[in-house]
């Protein structure tokens, strides 16, 4: 198996490196690849979308309809994830532990103890050891909000400088899961629940969605942001705009709610309980 | 041997991209553990992306965002200024789907090691084989 593939992948590769002298150059202007349809969108895209972006332009605009179904993958991988993993019903371990959080005792409560599961000075962990780092939990506290703020920087900036829904989502779910890291599972889903992310991951495609049906209603065609010009009161080109900066809101909310879904359920196999 | 040496130097980076495929693609042949094969097929992902991006690249251009966009004089802007924004777009999706792609990996492999205690290829086939 081991000397099959190599060889496999040896010949694969000798192909390739065969292949790839008839390619063009590194940095070639006039490459095929560079003289057809994009010379189009870099020197029309400013007229058509007024958004200096070209990768956000071409990415909502001209490939709306890519992008739209990527996000509908993404998606399908968080609703994949939860159908094949989650484990719904809840198991009764009869004994339960608590650490006190000032003082790190550990209390372990028998079958049928009662004990407030609300109580501030108290946590509930799994197994018997693990650590209460203040200096990091501290640091994540301080942190995670300026994350957040950055990932909605790099949304609503994404028509002037490089960024987008993609990459905000991205940035406000690694906030979710460091959050998620640095304290435990429990207290990341008490912040945000599993059926908060869901429905935003349903609001983020029906928000995308959304804006092609409405341009539909206007009687434009699907996903033509000039439809939105008069519901906004502006310019048809600046329509563009502003139509792609409402679906790329969805995608981030879509791909942050993704990623926190899909972190929650690997970490925890599913269980929802302490995690990582 | 000048000419030689040009070849070389301006298909270079192809020849990067298709050993880090070459690699990825071992991975997944040979390698028996579960996880070393989505590691192999995350190698031969980011293989194709950067081959793409690569494709993209011009030289003596910049960074695909029209400077001065909103001043109208400026609005026509040069192609051989702008490097190709359409491998960006499409490997930006890509690597999206590459992240989900390994979610749903990772959620698979959770769910065999749940059944079998194990992620050898091996030793799932013969437990299979057993039942």
């Amino acid at each position: 198996m081991k000397i099959g593939g190599l060889i496999l992948v040896v010949i694969l590769g000798s192909v390739l490196i065969y292949g790839s002298l008839e390619f063009p150059p590194w940095g070639d202007p006039v490459s095929p690849a560079s003289s057809h349809l994009s010379p189009y969108y870099i020197e029309t895209s400013v007229e058509d979308t007024s958004v200096p972006n070209l990768v956000t332009a071409v990415l909502a605009d001209y490939r709306g309809y890519d992008t739209m179904f990527e996000t509908i993958v993404i998606f399908t991988a968080g609703i994949g994830c939860i159908f094949l993993l989650r484990i719904f019903r809840k198991e009764e371990t009869g004994t339960r532990l608590y650490r006190h959080i000032a003082t790190g005792i550990t209390l372990r409560i028998e079958k049928g103890g009662k004990f407030p599961e609300t109580s501030a000075a108290f946590e509930r962990i799994d197994s018997v050891w693990v650590p209460h780092d203040l200096i990091v939990k501290t640091t994540c506290r301080l942190i995670v909000p300026f994350i957040q703020i950055f990932g909605l920087y790099v949304i609503a900036h994404g028509h002037h400088s490089p960024g987008g829904g993609f990459q905000g989502g991205v940035i406000l779910g690694a906030a979710m899961i460091l959050y998620a890291v640095a304290f435990n599972l429990r207290s990341a889903i008490q912040r945000m629940g599993e059926r908060l992310t869901v429905m935003l991951s349903t609001l983020g495609v029906f928000i995308y969605a959304g804006t092609g049906v409405l341009c539909m209603l206007l009687g434009f065609n699907y996903l033509d942001y000039s439809a939105l010009a008069s519901l906004l009161g502006v310019d048809p080109v600046t329509a563009h705009s502003h139509g792609i900066l409402i679906v790329e809101i969805g995608v981030g909310i879509a791909v942050m709610a993704v990623m926190v879904t899909l972190y929650y359920n690997l970490a925890s196999a599913g269980k929802h309980d302490e995690g990582l | 041997m000048d000419a030689l040496f040009n070849i070389l130097i301006s298909r270079a980076n192809y020849w990067v991209y298709i050993v880090l495929m070459m690699i990825g693609l071992y991975g997944i042949i040979a390698k028996k553990n579960l996880v070393k094969k989505i590691i192999g097929m995350n190698i031969l992902q980011t293989a194709v992306i950067l081959f793409y991006i690569s494709i993209g690249a011009k030289k003596n251009a910049t960074i695909p965002i029209i400077e001065h966009g909103h001043d109208t004089a400026h609005s026509a802007a040069t192609a051989t200024l702008y490097i190709n924004p359409l491998p960006h777009v499409l490997m930006l999706t890509a690597i999206v789907v590459a992240v989900a792609t390994l979610g749903v990996a990772l959620t698979l492999v959770i769910k065999i090691h749940q059944q079998y205690h194990t992620l050898e290829e091996n030793e799932i086939l013969e437990k299979i084989r057993e039942k």
